[in-house]
């Protein structure tokens, strides 16, 4: 009897455990957010977001930097998107499971457990030295293009997984190829899914810095990129550059960057869990 | 004609299938590339075992493990933080929590890893260090005991949330007998689930220490610039990942020795990560055939 007491005392003292745990991680989050906010929010005004760097902090802004943001933003979704989705519907519609498939499948996997930074060096290597694109806007969104390529991949393979069989079958019933039945019933019905990890691997590039430094983008860009051809800075790089200052006006400059920053992240994977809810409820 | 169309349309789908194994292959192909002509100057035996990390400096030693110790002090600072607190979320989502909860929570602490890195930096060098300087007396501004702490909270989605669902797929008999035998929930995820979840477990923890080792921006902003051989979370140190940052943000010039010494450390980051992914995807499918 005296054991049983003990277990049931462990069992439920998990479980304060777990829940103590569980909201360890989000508490320390909304406390730094917090602070941030706290240190950053008087700075954040229309000129903040709408002047060039500048030596002085009270008078720089993140203008170039988003734009530089938004340029890369768009460049890197024409590229990794449809590469992404193709090379996805070839293994889950196409590739036969054989040898070579398995070898695709641990590519795939592996390019995912890449390090950004490493990412960083091939595009430096390859776009800005040989191809000699430099440390421009292209150079950086072909980088960050390969970055999020295999979360795309694996983002749409688990979509077009969940498309029931049932659909396929019916479009074959009625004649329809392959291609017709992935065009007009598999890719509608996926849509949701991979429109979900196309917001969040592209939220995920919004965010990089480390391989854009090496491929070259500048830290401080004093003019606005009107060309993918043109050199640029992004914010997450704009706000390493204010961290790395002594004065204490950056780290202020850093901390209205930062919410900038956050609006734009949370935003994004909040719409792609929207989807994802919207989504499931329509598959059941 | 139609039959033409089908055959181009799967022929483009191929060769993007086909695109990601050239990617691999680029990145292995340069990184060897300048490897080998930085150890065609560098004595491969010097860079695995000289104690000192200083290419830029006219003293020049190339030895790798000041900034390996670096990644693995970071990284083990993070993971030790990680894995236990990881692992109790997972259980109690798994075992105790209702089903709601669950679902709203998973979500939530996915967030912590969308959260950029360079956040998690700032967090760390302007908010964690000097709060735990109030208690430490004499930690250095740049340490990695923050930028581990840090990202520790980064990298914990990937422990709780992958092991959950290594959880979750363990059969629902086995813990159903546990309960049958009169065993307490406590016991049964202890004694029954997670032995039998325990490769999904491994999987999850071998992807957050290649996400540690490899992560850039919280090392790079809060744990230092000065490579060095130490076990001390207090002083300054520097990861292979920002030493690659710092060269990059000075302009070394093209084909210098100094140049390829980031691609040198960068095979060196990449061996790892390359070893800890392919193990863990040779465990995973080890484990679906298991309950498949």
């Amino acid at each position: 009897m005296h054991n049983t007491k003990k277990n049931r005392l462990i069992d439920k003292s998990f479980q304060f455990w777990g829940i103590g745990n569980t909201f360890i991680g989000i508490v320390l989050l909304a406390i730094f957010i917090g602070y941030i906010v706290y240190l950053g929010a008087s700075r954040l005004s229309f000129d903040f977001l709408s002047s060039l760097p500048s030596r002085f902090p009270d008078k720089s802004g993140i203008y170039t930097a988003m734009v530089g943001s938004v340029w890369i933003m768009f460049l890197t979704a024409i590229f990794a998107i449809p590469i992404g989705v193709s090379a996805a519907i070839y293994l889950e519609e196409y590739q036969k499971k054989n040898r070579f498939a398995n070898i695709l499948e641990i590519n795939i996997s592996n390019l995912a457990g890449v390090p950004s930074i490493i990412y960083g060096l091939l595009g430096l290597q390859v776009f800005s030295r040989t191809i000699g694109l430099g440390g421009n806007l292209l150079a950086g969104a072909l980088t960050l293009s390969l970055l999020i390529l295999p979360i795309i991949i694996v983002a749409t393979r688990e979509a077009l997984k969940a498309v029931p069989n049932l659909i396929k079958d019916a479009s074959y019933a009625l004649g329809a190829t392959k291609w017709q039945t992935i065009r007009h019933q598999i890719l509608p019905a996926a849509s949701g899914g991979i429109m979900t990890g196309i917001i969040l691997s592209i939220s995920r590039a919004v965010g990089e810095a480390a391989p854009l430094i090496v491929v070259g983008a500048l830290a401080y860009v004093p003019f606005v990129p009107t060309s993918p051809m043109d050199d640029f800075s992004v914010l997450p790089i704009q706000i390493f550059n204010w961290i790395s200052r002594p004065q204490a006006g950056f780290i202020v400059n850093a901390a209205a960057g930062i919410i900038v920053l956050l609006v734009i992240t949370f935003s994004m994977n909040l719409v792609a869990i929207l989807i994802r809810n919207k989504f499931e409820k329509k598959m059941n | 004609m139609k039959k033409l169309k089908e055959n181009i349309i799967e022929k483009l789908l191929f060769s993007s299938a086909i695109f990601t194994i050239l990617t691999t292959l680029s990145i292995i192909g340069i990184l060897l590339y300048e490897a080998i002509q930085f150890f065609e100057e560098v004595p491969l035996f010097d860079f695995l075992t000289d104690t000192q990390w200083t290419p830029l400096f006219d003293d020049k030693h190339f030895g790798i493990l000041p900034l390996l110790s670096g990644t693995l002090l970071t990284s083990f600072i993070a993971i030790a933080i990680a894995l236990p607190i990881g692992l109790s979320i997972a259980v109690y989502l798994n075992e105790y929590a209702n089903k709601k909860f669950r679902k709203i929570i998973k979500p939530i602490l996915e967030l912590l890893a969308a959260v950029p890195s360079v956040v998690y930096g700032f967090f760390a060098l302007i908010i964690v260090t000097p709060a735990l300087q109030s208690f430490i007396p004499g930690m250095s501004g740049f340490n990695s005991l923050s930028a581990g702490i840090v990202m520790a909270i980064m990298i914990l989605p990937f422990i709780s949330s992958l092991s959950e669902d290594a959880l979750f797929a363990v059969p629902k008999n086995l813990r159903e007998a546990s309960y049958g035998m009169g065993a307490t929930r406590f016991q049964t995820v202890f004694r029954v689930t997670i032995p039998a979840a325990n490769s999904g477990i491994i999987v999850s923890v071998i992807l957050a220490i290649s996400r540690a080792i490899g992560e850039t921006m919280i090392v790079a902003i809060a744990a230092g610039q000065q490579p060095r051989l130490t076990a001390n979370p207090l002083v300054p140190v520097e990861t292979i990942s920002a030493y690659i940052v710092q060269v990059s943000l000075g302009d070394v010039p093209h084909n210098s020795l100094e140049y390829r010494t980031i691609f040198a450390a960068g095979i060196t980051l990449f061996a790892f990560t390359f070893l800890l992914n392919n193990v863990s995807f040779w465990l995973r499918k080890k484990y679906q055939r298991k309950y498949a």
